[in-house]
């Protein structure tokens, strides 16, 4: 098994460790004068267990699995020897209903599957199904999407780093985390009347342009965004109980985290720098001016420092869409695939046809096929999707980038400490909602 | 860096002279730009490609089902192709019962930029079977067993194929095939009795059994019934 060495200065004040990342030695007794008196350990009475493995069942209810998730691990005292996961028990046909959906219909369900990347996805899949259509989006539409793209991301970051610091015994910048992503979510309610189940695209547009102040809503928080995470940064980066549960366990190599098909920061982690974003472009991201952060190590440590990393990045490419917000249509003028106003849709015979034949039988796609990929916050998010020219796809295929990634949790824990699984687990971010579809 | 770590960085091979990727824009119906890996295959097997075709800008190469496995690795291991990560494994059955059946692998060449879509189809009435990528790419584990498990395709050669977002026992059938009613084969009050039926106590396999003797430890009703090849559900 590949074992990662290396040191990380920790502040001794805030630990209980030392500059070696060693437990601090601290009297627990002391006499009347309050010098501490030396307290032998109590002799060893452990049975020899040695050959003895134990059997234990993590899961699908327990809070560190964020979901249900269950994995059986085989143990040699404390240390893993086997991890066997199991998945499915939040499994509901997302894929299924889809072929008896029209495109617009299953908008709703991508809300779902990845709910806390839902406007990322939504995004994902109206850049789907618009190549199957074969619609050009307008230039306000691609910056709101770059938009609601890094929002989610950081929400989802925020997700991330609040549930892991829970985890490994941190409290407070869960609290932080949860207030910025507040803050995102506020605006996201604003744009489009919904938090979670955001349904914020269609076909060809955006179900609602921004509204009045919320650009000024969204300059406020990317100003105010890095303090917080500076703060963050102080708290938990160089934190000793951070550093000593999370440095060099899961380490993946390179070559290894590509060969597992790991992607996002997971993969960034372990060195390579494969962003989507960056390497295969949509929505005019290489225009945009950021950085891919990657890791040396690839445990769960770099996954920590990537993602803060990425979250900086979101800040930035955000600031610089708010810049860039072009006026002009959202929506495509093209009443094949968006629905005509309301007003025209009562008053103007082609309006009401176009109207009708949207509702009743959906737009269609010409026979085809697409894969669309995009960098959700897990990894490389792709929609295959594969159209018969009727108005509902004959296959709509998600590619979860948590699946992938938990797929490869054997690798990652067998070697390691029970508690260590925990702190691994945590790293890989995975949604269950997206796993299981 | 101070360890000599230098990161991998997709596109690499390329040189400093080829051009940062673009978002595409106008993309044609069909035609375009073909991938070159398409004429590549052509040459290293010859008459193992069906068809080669561009969709949407993407490249679809239709290969014999036989010499599947072989292109995939040649893909993988070719130092002028270097298909080294494998986004996706997927089957489509089509409305049309006349169609065969599509498994679907999606390629990417990290260090050429390239994306890749390799297909076998498996004509109606032959045995579904195809070979499987587990040797080549471990990103294949998963994918291929919930092809199998939603599909019912099997992946000759996975060390593992057993369902996976169903549970073993599933008697359904298998969900993502057009022939399977969108409620589920059973109904509601069958899937009920099923449900209320399972036995809660045996939540682990043999195998996970086997760990720390833990199948002496338990009643002797269960040993006895997972003894006789009972398994959780039943």
């Amino acid at each position: 098994m590949a074992t990662t060495k290396r040191t990380v200065d920790v502040e001794l004040s805030t630990t209980g460790l030392d500059a070696q990342g060693r437990p601090r030695r601290v009297p627990l007794v002391v006499d009347e004068s309050g010098s501490p008196v030396a307290v032998e350990a109590p002799p060893s009475i452990e049975p020899e267990l040695e050959g003895e493995h134990m059997l234990i069942n993590i899961g699908p209810q327990h809070p560190a699995t964020h979901g249900v998730l269950r994995l059986v691990l085989e143990l040699d005292g404390e240390t893993v020897v086997r991890c066997i996961p199991h998945i499915g028990y939040l499994h509901c046909g997302f894929e299924k209903i889809g072929e008896y959906r029209q495109y617009n219909q299953i908008i709703p369900w991508t809300d779902r599957e990845d709910y806390l990347n839902s406007p990322g996805n939504n995004v994902a899949f109206a850049l789907g199904a618009e190549r199957l259509f074969g619609i050009e989006i307008t230039e306000r539409c691609t910056v709101l999407r770059v938009m609601a793209c890094e929002m989610s991301r950081m929400i989802s970051h925020l997700v991330w780093l609040g549930t892991t610091c829970i985890d490994i015994g941190a409290f407070t910048p869960f609290l932080w985390a949860f207030q910025q992503r507040e803050k995102v979510y506020e605006i996201l309610e604003a744009w489009i009347g919904a938090r979670l189940t955001t349904t914020l695209t269609r076909v060809g547009g955006m179900g609602a342009d921004l509204p009045d102040g919320a650009l000024e809503q969204l300059n406020a928080f990317v100003q105010g965004f890095p303090k917080v995470l500076d703060e963050i940064d102080r708290v938990v980066t160089r934190n000793g109980i951070w550093v000593g549960r999370t440095v060099g366990l899961g380490a993946m190599s390179p070559d290894e985290a590509v060969n597992y098909g790991l992607s996002g920061p997971m993969l960034r982690a372990s060195g390579v720098a494969y962003d989507v974003r960056r390497d295969f472009p949509y929505l005019d991201y290489e225009t945009y001016d950021f950085d891919v952060p990657v890791g040396t190590h690839g445990d769960v440590y770099d996954r920590y420092l990537v993602r803060m990393e990425e979250l900086r990045q979101s800040n930035r490419i955000l600031a610089q869409a708010i810049k860039r917000l072009p006026d002009g249509p959202v929506n495509v003028d093209d009443h094949r695939v968006i629905l005509p106003p309301k007003s025209k849709a009562t008053s103007d015979m082609e309006s009401m046809i176009h109207h009708f034949k949207q509702v009743m039988e959906g737009p269609r796609p010409p026979i085809g096929e697409a894969y669309v990929a995009v960098e959700s916050p897990k990894g490389e998010k792709g929609y295959y999707m594969v159209s018969d020219g009727s108005s509902k796809p004959v296959r709509w295929r998600i590619r979860p980038p948590s699946f992938v990634n938990l797929s490869a949790i054997p690798r990652m824990v067998e070697g390691h400490l029970l508690s260590d699984v925990i702190a691994i687990n945590a790293s890989i971010d995975i949604v269950m909602g997206e796993i299981d579809r | 860096m101070s360890n000599g770590f230098t990161p991998v960085v997709p596109g690499s091979t390329l040189g400093a002279e080829s051009a940062a990727p673009a978002t595409p824009k106008q993309i044609a119906h069909r035609g375009g730009a073909m991938n070159p890996s398409a004429d590549a295959i052509r040459d290293r097997f010859p008459g193992a490609v069906v068809r080669a075709a561009v969709v949407w800008g993407e490249t679809t190469v239709v290969v014999d089902r036989a010499r599947a496995h072989d292109i995939i690795q040649w893909l993988h291991d070719d130092l002028a192709q270097r298909y080294d990560y494998l986004s996706d494994v997927t089957a489509v059955e089509f409305r049309d019962l006349e169609q065969p059946l599509e498994v679907v692998w999606h390629l990417r060449s990290l260090p050429f930029r390239r994306f890749l879509r390799v297909k076998v189809l498996i004509e109606r009435g032959s045995a579904l079977e195809v070979p499987s990528v587990w040797d080549v790419y471990r990103s294949a584990d998963w994918l291929e067993r919930e092809c199998y498990d939603m599909f019912g395709i099997r992946f000759a050669g996975h060390p593992d194929l057993r369902r996976l977002l169903m549970w073993e026992q599933y008697k359904e059938g298998y969900p993502l095939r057009k022939d399977f009613p969108l409620r589920g084969r059973f109904s509601r009050s069958e899937q009920l009795r099923q449900a209320l039926a399972a036995n809660p106590e045996a939540r682990y396999s043999k195998d996970e059994l086997s760990i720390a003797d833990a199948f002496e430890d338990l009643p002797d009703d269960m040993k006895r019934r997972l003894g006789t090849g009972e398994r959780t559900g039943e």
